[in-house]
């Protein structure tokens, strides 16, 4: 930017250049300062200019609205999107094989589900009662989800599917696996050399695969592990499965957030004469989570985005259901727009964990970070 | 002061108030715990493989096939035994993850440094992209990609044609390659000689300096090597410079090397998403080099370039090697996605024999097995260099 060197007061004839300053300033400065980025903007916007207007035009302009079927669509094809394909399938995509004239219940339950995130996000908000209400909610939800109860139509898991899947198997899997990863990353922290080895072995173990890998195993494994004539649905092994992986890389990053701790606090804590648990639960665990924040909203970016992986065993989660729909031969290869509904979904979902991720770490800064 | 003495003469706590016998017991305990669960477990299995009658052990490896694999990198037929299936599977598994790593780390680092351009359109750009591909799942992206190859391009007869000899059809892309010559073999070992050769003359070029302070143009004697003997030896042998160009056929392409459908999406797929991260790890690499630093080598008198060499890349490289390595190794492990594309991977082979035979457990044993070894041998690289280029402090 430009730098005022005059210090004597101004006269109304002596402003700064017209170029320097307001919008003109600022192109300036940040669109042509060299000739080499002179260059690169117009590059850029020539190829903006040539791309966005068709890309407008296919997305809007030229699509197909509404509830007509699939003839218009395969009139215009290739000049505008199918919007109607959304229309048509949007249910099937939404709440996967549940029955249709019961689809209400996935709906409520993922209004309920979003309004109890959105109360979590405020922190005034933070107490035992939210606990209360999470408990209560979850409750309500499987209520609604399984019905035969209050008149309502019992619905196998079976036929769950869709985003309530998607954002069931990912919740309960990190609200299961939270834990056991904090319990893991002691472990492997502990100066108990056969329990560190143990943590250590099954964490890297876990690291080491492909989450397809575990989910393989979760499916064709788990029934032999099981006593004969015992068997547990396909449903609860992914979660299994999927709890079974997230510890592991849960525990590593509650780790890092553990060796950050000086060893002074350890100290402190031991000086005041609490045991190993009280030790770790009211002094070292309160500081280490908080500053693996960022870290475990990665990992819970990582593992939400990772759900869609439990489609290699036949599940039907949002992207699954969206894969099946493209199915109907009436509507075969209206891929684009099926998979562009899903990644507007799964990129709103990660896209405001992270946003929230990075306010809230701004927020519980204790002011030792460096500016 | 008498009812102390008692206690601290006392000949021992019990073992339960000692802190190492109580952690002893502990340990007892959850190794037990351990132990009992794993037998439960293996008893369990033994018996429900006896009621399936399926035999365990890795005896099948050596019975036919009898399925076709799309592409490979060795000779395989149906006719092949299920090991072999195995090895083409992990070659395959190596090949996309090899070239996905590269494209990944070139585009990675240059949309890093985009992020920190001084153009705000650039860094908009750079940080547009990150945020789209990091926000969406892989699986998600490499469906899309399939469908843009499979279902948006045009039938082999309508293929487009952007450059002379390149086809972009929905059956794949068609590229030529240059036609099989003695002077390649040359150039290839030629290329072996030229990096040795920079490696040797390198360590002697370092030591003179650290002896007498005299510089030695590394960098236009190592170019001359690595790419100049190689560029001799095609040259001495003939300079050929055939292609073996695609031609449409009547039915089918002819000449040329096919990359088919699966194996395009899924390298376009893995690399662009993995690009993503390494574009930010790059970013937060460079970022963490403070301006100081620059400042106090151009005080020294070092030139841009130097400063850039000697003082901000190997501070960067420290931070942003660790991090990269792990996002090499997720690339390696996300290229298991290739399952659900169809391209035969590892996963994808293991799948149809683990189906064919029953063999559930030897197969996912072969999983873990090919990508704990990749995991641990890329963790033993990096602990070595972690030390390596770990801060001497004194």
């Amino acid at each position: 930017m430009t730098q005022v060197t005059d210090t004597t007061p101004q006269d109304e004839g002596e402003r700064p250049p017209a170029l320097s300053v307001g919008p003109l300033g600022w192109m300036r400065a940040n669109l042509f300062n060299t000739w080499f980025n002179s260059a690169l903007t117009i590059l850029i916007l020539w190829i903006l200019i040539e791309t966005i207007p068709p890309l407008l035009d296919w997305v809007i302009f030229s699509a197909v609205w509404g509830d007509v079927g699939p003839e218009p669509c395969r009139a215009g094809e290739g000049v505008g999107a199918c919007w109607s394909f959304i229309h048509e399938k949007g249910r099937l995509i939404l709440f996967g094989l549940y029955p249709s004239a019961e689809q209400w219940r996935p709906m409520l339950v993922m209004v309920l589900f979003i309004g109890l995130v959105a109360a979590s996000a405020r922190r005034e908000l933070w107490s035992r009662n939210l606990a209360y209400a999470w408990g209560i909610g979850a409750v309500v939800m499987f209520v609604l989800m399984y019905g035969g109860v209050f008149g309502m139509e019992y619905v196998s898991n079976t036929q769950w599917g869709g985003l309530p899947l998607t954002l069931g198997l990912s919740t309960i899997g990190l609200v299961v696996a939270f834990p056991l990863g904090v319990i893991l990353a002691l472990g492997r922290r502990s100066n108990m050399p056969a329990v560190r080895s143990i943590c250590v072995v099954y964490i890297e173990l876990i690291r080491g695969v492909p989450l397809i890998t575990v989910l393989f195993m979760a499916s064709v494994l788990f029934p032999l592990f099981l006593p004969t004539g015992v068997t547990i649905d396909k449903l609860l092994r992914a979660q299994v499965g999927m709890i079974l992986f997230a510890a592991a890389y849960l525990a590593e990053v509650v780790r890092g957030g553990l060796q950050a701790i000086p060893k002074g606090q350890y100290e402190a804590a031991e000086s005041l004469g609490l045991g190993y648990w009280r030790k770790m639960r009211l002094i070292i665990l309160p500081q280490a989570l908080r500053i693996s924040i960022p870290p475990l909203v990665n990992t819970f970016i990582g593992f939400f985005k990772d759900t869609t992986l439990v489609i290699i065993i036949g599940l039907f989660d949002l992207l699954n259901a969206a894969k099946a729909a493209l199915t109907d031969r009436e509507w075969a290869g209206f891929y684009m727009e099926g998979y562009l509904f899903c990644a507007i979904i799964y990129f709103v979902f990660c896209y405001s964990m992270s946003r929230y991720s990075q306010n809230l770490e701004r927020k519980l800064q204790t002011g030792h970070a460096r500016r | 002061m008498a009812v102390d003495t008692t206690v601290n003469s006392a000949p021992r706590a019990s073992i339960w108030n000692d802190p190492r016998g109580r952690a002893i017991i502990y340990q007892v305990l959850v190794v037990g715990g351990v132990v009992l669960m794993f037998w439960y477990l293996i008893s369990n299995t033994m018996e429900n493989l006896q009621n399936q009658q399926i035999a365990s052990g890795f005896g099948f490896l050596d019975r036919e096939a009898g399925f076709e694999i799309s592409e490979s990198l060795i000779d395989f037929s149906a006719a092949s035994n299920y090991g072999s299936a195995f090895l083409v599977g992990i070659l395959n598994t190596f090949k996309v993850s090899v070239l996905g790593i590269a494209i990944a780390t070139i585009l990675g680092i240059l949309i890093g440094i985009a992020r920190l351009s001084s153009n705000w359109l650039v860094a908009k750009l750079a940080m547009s992209y990150v945020e789209l591909l990091r926000n969406i799942p892989l699986l998600l992206q490499l469906f899309f990609w399939y469908g843009v190859i499979t279902v948006s391009l045009p039938g082999p007869r309508e293929a487009i044609n952007p450059l002379p000899g390149v086809f972009l059809s929905n059956r794949g892309f068609k590229v030529p390659v240059p036609e099989a010559h003695f002077a390649f073999t040359m150039a290839g070992v030629a290329l072996v000689i030229g990096v040795i050769a920079t490696y040797v003359v390198m360590r002697w070029a370092k030591a003179r300096q650290a002896r007498t302070g005299q510089p030695f143009p590394m960098l236009a004697a190592g170019a001359g090597l690595i790419v100049g003997l190689p560029v001799l030896a095609w040259l001495l042998g003939g300079a050929p410079t055939t292609l073996d160009m695609p031609e449409l056929g009547r039915f089918r392409f002819t000449g040329g090397i096919t990359l088919t459908p699966e194996f395009a999406a899924l390298l376009f797929g893995l690399a662009t998403y993995t690009a993503a991260f390494i574009a930010e790890i790059v970013r937060s690499g460079i970022l963490a080099v403070s301006y100081g630093q620059t400042e106090a080598a151009s005080a020294l008198g070092l030139r841009k370039g130097l400063v850039l060499r000697l003082v901000v890349l190997p501070q960067a490289l420290r931070v942003i090697i660790p991090p990269t390595t792990s996002q090499y190794l997720n690339l390696t492990k996300n290229s298991s996605l290739a399952v659900a594309i169809g391209y035969p991977d590892l996963v994808h082979v293991g799948n149809t024999t683990l189906n064919q035979t029953g063999q559930a457990i030897e197969a996912i044993s072969i999983f873990m097995a090919v990508y704990l070894s990749l995991s641990l041998a890329i963790s033993a690289f990096m602990n070595w260099y972690n030390q390596r280029i770990a801060l001497v402090e004194r």
